[in-house]
């Protein structure tokens, strides 16, 4: 039973992190929806001290009738999708392979797991330079051994380059969750499956998947959150091009390259609520998860 | 007979297992020989793996051109003062919600974990402008606050996950025993709470070293850390593939053993404690 005195000292304890969240999250949102309602070019002369002028939705209509808005949400919906599709494709076969009695699993698990602790900027590189150069690249040099042309990844094929390059940095998430989840299947009923007669795929299908669907579940909707706001990979790879410009890296483009504040604020707004729709499918599995 | 079945298959899934795992482990092995390669031997054709003539220069070349103890510098600072006044300040929040719930501490952790969902990008001119008018563009304070910030809410749940499983009863039965709040706090609570402060540390220390949004968008060359460094690559003159490799290698290798350490604590972190 909580006393009187304990409950207020918790409501004490608690405050910095409410007060300080809280001006997190009000302060620049208050201040972007300011701006998206507002012209605001400060290489054309416009500026704070002089006060803005307002344009009610100009903004808001400018950003979606852009002819870069629409391509920007193909490409960050190509390439979200794809990290999805491979990460969780290969996250449950590599979950199930890693499950297996194997030697040196430990290590393997290592092996498996490094690409998560690599910045993204270095990560980016690596690959840019290292494995996709088109002439002193790994990837160039096992095509010309087979005979091959090599290929101009980040121009060519940019778009599934990034997805490529992102895929290796969330494909250790996926499988670490997933291989979690694997490990707390009820061994008795595969095993009881198994002495039934039903074949590897029919358990795997009836058994398996349906009792990682939550955790599959969560690697998407987190992945999802992180990957709708992949900057570094973009910056340092092809800074946009090539068919590359996601929605968040378009927002960066007219907040910092064109110094269009308004405009890319008025995008941010656009950027915030996307989030705030997978957000509130992640907060309910969480949700219930908390009263369980 | 079934003896020699599951040997066999255990060689299979074994093979097949260090096979998958070298080649997800490819890149990073590749740059750290690369590392150690004059830079011709960096980009011969055919490219070679291990018989070469094994060299550190990169590494003097990097640190002199550079200045990467400045930057690696920068990279503690900022990761280990964001991470420590993080900790500072939701160890008693995620106390509190833990150990005297109320009808609303469900609403405030969702509440705070719906922070982390914002978008970067949305409110990255606004901060820029509070910084420009704070003076805090380009240094470390100004980093050490927004990465503490957008943290929190993973420190405050992790640590909240680990207080949870803190059985209520020894509470009680120090409060029995007559224990004031502060010795409930000091001598039964902070032993027990050790290890999942220890790991909330070490995730959280890993998470702020390797990102790359603000850092990138907030400093320019005094406060800037490793990831930024590391950027400055982007746009290469002559050859570079080795002082790439070796810079990388600096940059990553302490994190990389760290995160190793933190594999489990990895996934009840950034899960929110959905999966365990």
């Amino acid at each position: 039973m909580a006393t009187q005195h304990s409950r207020s000292a918790a409501r004490l304890m608690l405050t910095p992190a409410v007060v300080l969240l809280l001006g997190w999250m009000l302060v620049p949102l208050t201040l972007t929806l300011f701006f998206s309602f507002k012209k605001y070019l400060p290489m054309r002369g416009d500026s704070l001290d002089r006060g803005l002028d307002w344009v009610g939705f100009a903004n808001y209509t400018r950003f979606l009738s852009s002819s870069s808005f629409w391509p920007s949400v193909q490409t960050t919906l190509i390439m979200v999708g794809g990290v999805l599709l491979i990460t969780v494709v290969l996250g449950v076969l590599l979950a199930l392979l890693l499950d297996q009695p194997i030697w040196g699993q430990g290590v393997v698990r290592i092996l498996v797991i490094a690409p998560f602790f690599v910045m993204p900027t270095v990560s980016a590189l690596v690959w840019k330079n290292m494995l996709m150069d088109p002439v002193n690249g790994i990837l160039a040099h096992l095509w010309r051994f087979f005979g091959a042309e090599p290929v101009s990844w980040l121009s060519d094929a940019s778009l599934s380059s990034i997805i490529l390059i992102v895929s290796w940095q969330w494909l250790p998430f996926a499988t670490l969750i997933l291989l979690t989840a694997v490990q707390s299947l009820d061994s008795e009923q595969l095993e009881a499956a198994e002495m039934d007669g039903a074949p590897v795929l029919k358990r795997f299908w009836h058994i398996v998947l349906p009792h990682l669907s939550r955790a599959i579940t969560i690697v998407i909707l987190i992945q999802t959150i992180f990957l709708l706001s992949i900057f570094a990979e973009i910056f340092v790879t092809t800074g946009g091009a090539f068919g590359t410009r996601t929605l968040t890296y378009l927002i960066f483009q007219r907040v910092i390259d064109s110094q269009n504040i308004g405009l890319g604020s008025a995008g941010g707004v656009y950027a915030i609520i996307l989030a705030n729709i997978v957000a509130i499918f992640l907060m309910r599995i969480v949700g219930k998860n908390l009263d369980a | 007979m079934a003896r020699s079945t599951t040997t066999k298959r255990k060689i299979l899934t074994t093979g097949l297992a260090w096979a998958v795992g070298l080649l997800i482990f490819f890149p990073i092995l590749w740059t750290v020989l690369t590392s150690f390669k004059t830079e011709a031997q960096a980009i011969n054709d055919p490219p070679l793996f291990l018989f070469f003539d094994w060299t550190l220069e990169n590494y003097a070349v990097v640190q002199e051109r550079s200045d990467y103890m400045r930057f690696l510098w920068n990279s503690v600072i900022i990761a280990g003062g964001s991470t420590l006044l993080g900790i500072i300040v939701a160890v008693p929040a995620a106390w509190s919600m833990a150990f005297v719930p109320s009808r609303r501490t469900k609403d405030i952790l969702l509440w705070m974990l719906s922070t982390k969902m914002l978008p970067a990008v949305g409110v990255l001119y606004p901060i820029s402008l509070i910084f420009v008018e704070f003076n805090l563009l380009d240094t470390r304070i100004g980093l050490i606050m927004v990465l503490m910030l957008i943290n929190l809410p993973i420190i405050v749940w992790m640590l909240y996950t680990y207080f949870k499983e803190i059985p209520g009863e020894i509470l009680e039965a120090a409060r029995m025993d007559g224990a004031t709040l502060k010795e409930e706090i000091l001598y039964v609570l902070t032993p027990m709470a050790i290890p999942g402060i220890a790991s909330t540390i070490l995730l959280n220390f890993i998470l702020a070293w390797n990102e790359a949004f603000w850092t990138l968008n907030l400093t320019a060359a005094s406060a800037a850390p490793l990831t930024a460094f590391i950027a400055s690559y982007s746009s290469p003159e002559g050859l570079f593939f080795a002082k790439l490799s070796a810079a990388s290698t600096m940059a990553i290798a302490p994190i990389l053993i760290l995160g190793w350490f933190s594999q489990k604590q990895l996934v009840r972190g950034l899960t929110f404690g959905a999966v365990k």
